[in-house]
Formats: C-alpha cells, sequence, structure tokens
C-alpha cells in the first residue's frame, strides 16, 4: 500500500501493519530531510504531490514489487508539505519470508519512487533562496542547449 | 476544445496560477504545451517533461478529448 500524508508518520504502526506468521525478516528504509544538498545549507524543505497520479503510480511499484521478489507484503508512505531538518520524509517497509527478498524489495521501491512517482521537492536555503530538487538543473541544461543553437 | 490544465511545482510558479483554460483546435499534449509556453516562457523544454491526462501518464501525441485534464509533469524529486 503506498500513502500520502501531511502530518508525521507513525513508523511502529506502519511496521505493525506488516506483521505476518511466515515472515521471518522485516526491512524498513527511512528517508530523512537533510541539512545540506550539494554545498548549501538546507533550511526546510516542502513537497508537492500531484495526489491522484502519486498514489496510482505510488501503488504501482508496490504491486511490482510483491510481484518481482518473494515478499509477503509492502507499504511505503510519502509525506508531503513542510518538513523541517531531521524530520522523516518517506518510510518503506517489506515484511518476507527471507531477508534477501526484504532488502532488495525495500531498495527496488525507494529507488523507483524517488524515479517515477509525481512529488517534487521544494529545498529552503539557510541563505533565503530557494530552488525545486532536479528542475533547476534540467532548465540550466535547457537554457546550455539554446545558447548552443543560437551560436 | 477547451483543455483544463493543472500546474505543480516549478511550472505553477512559471505560469503563476496553479490551472487554467485554452481553446485549442484538435488538440496534443505537445500543442497545448507549445501554446502555453509562448503565454508562459516556461524554463523546462518540453522534452524534460511527461505528461498525464485525465489523471494518467499519456503520450505527447494523444489527441485530446474536450473538457480533457492535463498535466504537465517536471523531473520528480520525491524521497
Amino acid at each position: 500500500m503506498f500513502t500520502l500524508q501531511s502530518g508525521p508518520v507513525d513508523t511502529v504502526n506502519a511496521r505493525q501493519q506488516l506483521i505476518h506468521p511466515g515472515c521471518g525478516g522485516y526491512c524498513s528504509f527511512e528517508g530523512w530531510v537533510r541539512d545540506h544538498h550539494e554545498g548549501r545549507s538546507v533550511d526546510k524543505l516542502i513537497y508537492e504531490a500531484y495526489a491522484p497520479l502519486a498514489l496510482r503510480e505510488g501503488q504501482t511499484v508496490i504491486d511490482e514489487a510483491v510481484q518481482r521478489f518473494e515478499i509477503e507484503a509492502a507499504r511505503c508512505v510519502h509525506r508531503t508539505g513542510e518538513l523541517a531538518v531531521g524530520e522523516l520524509a518517506v518510510w518503506v517497509g517489506v515484511a518476507a519470508a527471507h531477508r534477501d527478498a526484504a532488502f532488495a524489495a525495500s531498495r527496488y521501491i525507494i529507488d523507483e519512487i524517488k524515479t517515477r512517482v509525481p512529488i517534487w521537492k521544494n529545498e529552503f536555503y539557510t541563505d533565503g533562496t530557494s530552488a525545486w530538487v532536479n528542475c533547476a538543473a534540467c532548465a540550466a541544461t535547457a537554457d546550455d542547449n539554446q545558447s548552443r543553437r543560437a551560436v | 476544445m477547451q483543455i483544463e490544465i493543472e500546474y505543480f511545482a516549478l511550472l505553477r510558479e512559471e505560469a503563476g496560477c496553479a490551472s487554467e483554460t485554452i481553446e485549442l483546435q484538435q488538440p496534443t499534449p505537445a500543442a497545448v504545451y507549445a501554446c502555453l509556453n509562448e503565454r508562459h516562457a516556461f524554463s523546462l523544454p518540453a522534452a524534460r517533461l511527461r505528461v498525464a491526462v485525465n489523471d494518467r501518464f499519456t503520450e505527447w501525441n494523444t489527441q485530446l478529448d474536450d473538457g480533457d485534464r492535463v498535466v504537465f509533469i517536471p523531473p520528480v524529486a520525491g524521497g
């Protein structure tokens, strides 16, 4: 199950949802808000989601993990809104009969969530500026291309 | 045909609004973005975006229907 949540994630409860008598291994991943990004000092983040499609694509990722790996169940919760440094931004939990599949599936889920699910991160820096992560670099590349074409 | 556009993240800021409606003949997502790009001068070229119609990922050359809701998706950054 993939969900979006505007408030703090209760990881104890989230883990509880995965407990199953056939499972001998459980693996979780937590993504936290870091105080720096590419050499810049980060003050806070705001996550914005295109909710209907984010929920659908997130669920597709979970379903793929269940099909690809020998796991019993998987869940992911992603935060939206404003987060301070140190807060949990994303939680992934996987339960499986054996640990190898639990490790592999949790890695698969977080990697796919980061590249496919329509959620954006607006980073606010301690110098008072802000930037949409991954968008600024793309826009800069586009400008370079246009300059090269102009030349 | 009337096409509704919903904006997120960088495109919402650059458009200066969360949604708008445009009128186009035989619209495709590619034609809609080209038209809106003239209006808003977005910093992201279409090649850097994905597109969704009525909450599903779709292709840039899909023929749109009257009332379709289009979302252009800038590079994502969850996690």
